[in-house]
């Protein structure tokens, strides 16, 4: 009987080892990519182009390392554990070197952890949480898109040099809203220590009962609004603000409203001169910006949105790590990650820092008007994402020990 | 004064769109007793149609509300080809079973909308001379609203008159009493029950047009308001229509002046207020005993111990499964244990359901309290992966003992609903306590032991505890416990002339299930690595039931073969485009071949083959 046993957990113990398929020779670079695709398609499908279109330009000038770049891309479905399960799946099933994307921050500091489990290097494309590189940051993981407290302080910058002492903030009532408003009432305290927090609005994301928030933030009397809530909750926000006289006379600071995605839906009932993080695609007349939306309208038959740029510069940056480690192994990948340059993007030059894993990415900063009947940004700068980050050394201590 | 006056209106306002929409919901099951997840697609694609409509004709005042009730008429149609080519074909198929071809359709209906109208949110104009303010007392109130709110009372009163002065609202009234006595009275059942679903997606649709001049019309309108459209269902009474109104205005009101106070409380607002009045009226304000149930149906067949080829069968599939990690690929066993754990879950909500009789729509609260237990285990106590796993299942266990202890005292969809606000409750305290459990951002790194952290060797974990867990369900079901409860589930009362404190037993049943679905929370935890308030959210509760359901609930195997079924579909389809149209396809498909789930499908099949072969 107990040689029975031994044979058989023997057998057992040697099948895998058969059933191994030996390794095939790589004709291509696989990097897998996960999304909310189904979740949340209007910013999603933008980006999705955006990587396409990267992808296909950069195999058409010949690949990386002499291979072409093939993405495996799936739907999330919105859920951190079905996020979980194909980034798994991309790695030890399609033989991805590396995973890129996500949007919703939960499921981007879900991937996140996983990647540091299964050490491979994971590219948060879209996520905007600090957590990501800051609190929750780890060695395998780093972040594209300018962070919330990016964005916050390149507003906070613009809202000190306002009048207003009085602030009210509306936010939706999760880390992202709670976030931004820490963020930008930290940055804004530190340049004007007179300002006052007076009124905070939580709605829960997406469901907004817009009226009954505008009414108190009325009751408050600021002098100006700190927004924070985007979508549906936006447009909601927009319509009963106006038709309640929120706005008159009041300066508006509005995180990432100034984005094609959050802008375009508003219509003519954009609202003037509120101040903006965006990207006003159809301005930017930097040669390599230009080059980018000529060649995005040309497929797609339709201007970039943010999450194009977003998308186009996460392949940037891998082709870029991949070129400078000459290598798809792990170890190398990271070491090229540190400090790497992207010389020549749409949205210019940046570097993904060594001490946090933040791009240097900026953002666009400027007042959100009607032109043409067409919303858009107006004086608007760029602001470069390096010039909003703690220096490396404090951020290096928000960060775990590792 | 002025001040608050303004925010009551604001609030009745809200309560007229919320009315429309939850009173089309409440005759719809007062009438035919579905749970219609699909009304909040109705509602989304009234409010698409009439955008299209308005912006297409651009008349003016009248071509505006032209617009509305057109659209609000085509979507009543569209109700009507959702009833005549798939609900009434199963109206006898098990209580609640319906509810899983609704689900079907809200997949279906996300992939059209979205394929129709695109992924943008569209703003549609404000109404025609109503878009702008009057000044009430010095406070501005946008006309609309009080278009709004003269709106709502206005319907409330056209269907009282149509439900007391119409010989078919009699009928509807008499069918939301006792719908066997109208079938018997010699009423053309089929006749009502289409008509019912017409009127019903009709006031979702106006519902949804009526949105367009107040907010962006988006992809996300549908599941947004399906859970409010049924807590004031439910709190008015199904099948009350002035009980929705009531509710609706209580709902709206509450949270305008709440907000003032506690901005943070709208997440959780309406599951509070329903479960207290449902703690104190166990049928909603106008509702009536008897209004809880679905249609009568055949009595469960007892259940039978395994025959000799069914357990050999059985003990091959486990053994094929314990074996699986030397033939299949790392990956798969990830799978696997996904699949595992789904089928657990089920299992202990099937538990609750099929044998205990309890539905649940909320049975995640115990799946989630489950994971965080055993995530907060690791991280806040330090305790490593096997004492966090022991322990974890008792913190579920404790869950559901004080929840049980209060949904017990209800029955049917009132029950099921007040499991639900549980859930609700504990999912917002999980998302807004951000110090203990993380907020949205949850709890990482729980990860398995390192001896475990092998795929194969975590399989073997899981393995052991989802069918150690799944067989103890089971063998419990065959215990005198069980037949206790399915004793109860069958007639309460006889089995209190016998002696049997039912309510105790229903008590523990509850209990029992939410612990097993809480050590499937723990499995699910430490294969993640981290955990979200997701694991309690609405969309993991409504995946088992409709797991339990799709397997069918009247036998032990059903939830076995539905949540393997639904795990693997859905993991098969997601990697094509528009697989939600696809996956809806597939659960409509399933309803209409068997009406008795998966489970009854494969018996009836096994039986004709066998009597082929006789």
């Amino acid at each position: 009987m107990t040689l029975m046993r031994r044979t058989f957990l023997g057998a057992m113990t040697a099948l895998p080892l058969a059933l191994t398929a030996p390794a095939q020779a790589q004709e291509t670079i696989v990097l897998g990519e996960v999304n909310s695709y189904t979740r949340l398609p209007a910013f999603t499908e933008p980006y999705k182009k955006g990587w396409q279109l990267a992808v296909e330009e950069i195999n058409a000038a010949g690949g990386v390392l002499g291979k072409q770049l093939e993405v495996v891309s799936r739907d999330d479905t919105g859920d951190p554990a079905t996020a979980i399960r194909i980034a798994e799946e991309l790695i030890s099933k399609e033989g991805a070197v590396l995973i890129f994307g996500t949007f919703l921050s939960n499921i981007g500091l879900a991937v996140a952890d996983f990647a540091q489990q299964k050490q491979v290097l994971f590219l948060a494309s879209e996520p905007l949480s600090d957590a990501i590189v800051w609190s929750k940051g780890n060695k395998y993981t780093y972040r594209l898109r300018p962070s919330t407290h990016m964005q916050a302080a390149m507003l906070a910058e613009e809202a000190a040099k306002l009048d207003a002492v009085k602030w009210a903030t509306v936010a939706p009532n999760y880390a992202y809203g709670q976030d931004a408003v820490k963020a930008f009432k930290s940055e804004l305290t530190k340049l004007r220590p007179d300002v006052e927090f007076v009124e905070e609005q939580w709605p829960p994301v997406f469901k907004i009962d817009a009226g009954s928030t505008v009414r108190a933030l009325e009751a408050a009397k600021p002098d100006a609004i700190y927004n924070v809530t985007f979508g549906g909750d936006l447009a909601k926000f927009v319509r009963e603000g106006s038709l309640r006289y929120l706005f008159e006379d009041r300066a508006v600071v509005s995180l990432l409203s100034g984005e094609p995605e959050y802008l375009q839906p508003l219509g003519d009932e954009t609202p003037d001169g509120w101040i903006v993080t965006g990207y006003p695609p159809e301005q930017i007349d930097t040669e390599s910006h230009k080059a980018f939306s000529a060649a995005y309208e040309a497929k797609f038959g339709e201007l970039p949105k943010t999450g194009s740029i977003v998308g186009y510069n996460s392949v940037l940056a891998i082709a870029a790590a991949l070129e400078k480690a000459g290598s798809t192994e792990t170890d190398a990948l990271l070491a090229a990650m540190e400090g790497l340059q992207v010389s020549d993007s749409p949205t210019g030059p940046f570097m993904f820092r060594a001490a946090d894993h933040q791009s240097t990415m900026g953002a666009y900063v400027g007042k959100t008007a009607l032109v043409d009947g067409m919303p858009t940004m107006v004086d608007w700068t760029y602001a470069d994402g390096a010039d909003y980050l703690p220096s490396e050394e404090e951020a290096a201590k928000l960060r775990p020990a590792e | 004064m002025g001040f608050y006056l303004a925010q009551l209106l604001t609030g009745l306002a809200n309560a007229s769109s919320l009315f429309l929409i939850a009173s089309g919901l409440s005759i719809i099951f007062g009438v035919t007793r579905i749970v219609n997840f699909a009304h909040g697609s109705f509602y989304m694609v009234g409010a698409y149609l009439a955008y299209s409509l308005v912006t297409w004709l651009d008349g003016g005042i009248l071509g505006f509300w032209f617009s509305i009730v057109l659209a609000a008429l085509l979507v009543g149609v569209i109700g009507l080809v959702v009833e005549l080519i798939i609900l009434r074909r199963i109206y006898h198929a098990p209580e609640l079973f319906q509810l899983v071809a609704t689900f079907g359709v809200v997949l279906i209906v996300q992939d059209a909308t979205l394929a129709i109208w695109g992924a943008e949110d569209l703003l549609g104009p404000r109404a025609p001379g109503l878009d702008s303010a009057v000044r009430i007392l010095g406070e501005p109130i946008p006309e609309y609203d009080l278009a709004l709110i003269a709106i709502g009372p206005a319907v409330l009163l056209a269907i009282w008159l149509v439900f007391h002065r119409t010989r078919w609202g009699v009928l509807v009234r008499a069918a939301t009493q006792d719908r066997e006595m109208v079938g018997a009275l010699g009423v053309n059942q089929a006749w009502l029950f289409s008509a019912t679903f017409i009127l019903g997606s009709f006031l979702a649709g106006l519902g949804g047009a009526l949105q367009i001049p107040r907010e962006a019309v988006s992809l996300q309108m549908d599941l947004s308001i399906i859970g409010e459209a049924f807590v004031v269902t439910v709190i008015g009474g199904m099948g009350s229509v002035s009980g929705a109104f009531i509710a609706a205005v209580l709902i709206s009101v509450l949270n305008a002046f709440a907000i003032l106070i506690f901005p943070q409380i709208s997440i959780v607002l309406p599951f509070v207020v329903m479960a207290v009045v449902l703690i104190v009226r166990p049928y909603g304000i106008f509702g009536r005993p008897g209004s809880e149930h679905g249609g009568t149906e055949d009595p469960d067949q007892p259940l039978r111990l395994l025959s000799g080829k069914g357990a050999m069968m059985l003990a091959a599939a486990v053994m094929a499964l314990a074996l699986s990690p030397v033939f299949v690929a790392d990956f798969t066993m990830i799978l696997l244990v996904d699949v595992m754990v789904a089928t657990l879950f089920a299992v202990s909500l099937h538990f609750m359901m099929g044998v205990g009789g309890m539905v649940s729509f909320g049975h995640a609260a115990y799946f989630g309290v489950g994971a965080y237990a055993a995530a907060m285990a690791v991280k806040l106590l330090g305790l490593g992966m096997i004492p966090a796993m022991l322990l974890a299942p008792f913190g579920a266990a404790l869950a559901a003992l004080f929840f049980g202890w209060f949904c017990v005292r209800l029955s049917g969809v009132y029950l099921a609903m007040l499991t639900l606000a549980a859930a609700q409750i504990l999912w917002g305290v999980t998302f807004q306590w951000q110090d203990v459990t993380g907020g949205d951002d949850g709890i990482l790194g729980v990860w398995p032991a390192a001896w475990a952290s092998s795929d194969r060797v975590y399989f073997y974990i899981a393995f052991a505890l989802c069918i150690g867990g799944i067989w103890a369900l089971r063998r419990a079901a065959h215990s005198p416990f069980g037949y206790v409860l399915r004793g109860v589930r069958d007639s309460r009362i006889r089995a209190e002339a016998i002696g049997v404190d039912t309510r105790f037993h229903q008590w523990m049943g509850f209990t029992v299930a939410g612990a097993f679905a809480g050590l499937a929370g723990v499995v699910f935890a430490f294969s993640k690595g981290s955990v979200f308030p997701d694991a309690l959210g609405i969309a993991q509760s409504i995946d088992g039931l409709i797991m339990v359901l799709l397997g069918g609930i009247h036998a032990l195997a059903g939830p076995i073969l539905g949540a393997a079924a639904f795990v693997l579909i859905e993991d098969w389809v997601t990697r094509l485009d528009y697989w939600r149209v696809i996956f809806g396809g597939i659960i409509l498909v399933i309803v209409l071949l068997a009406p008795d789930g998966i489970a009854g499908g494969v018996n009836r099949l096994m039986r004709l083959l066998r009597r082929d072969a006789a």
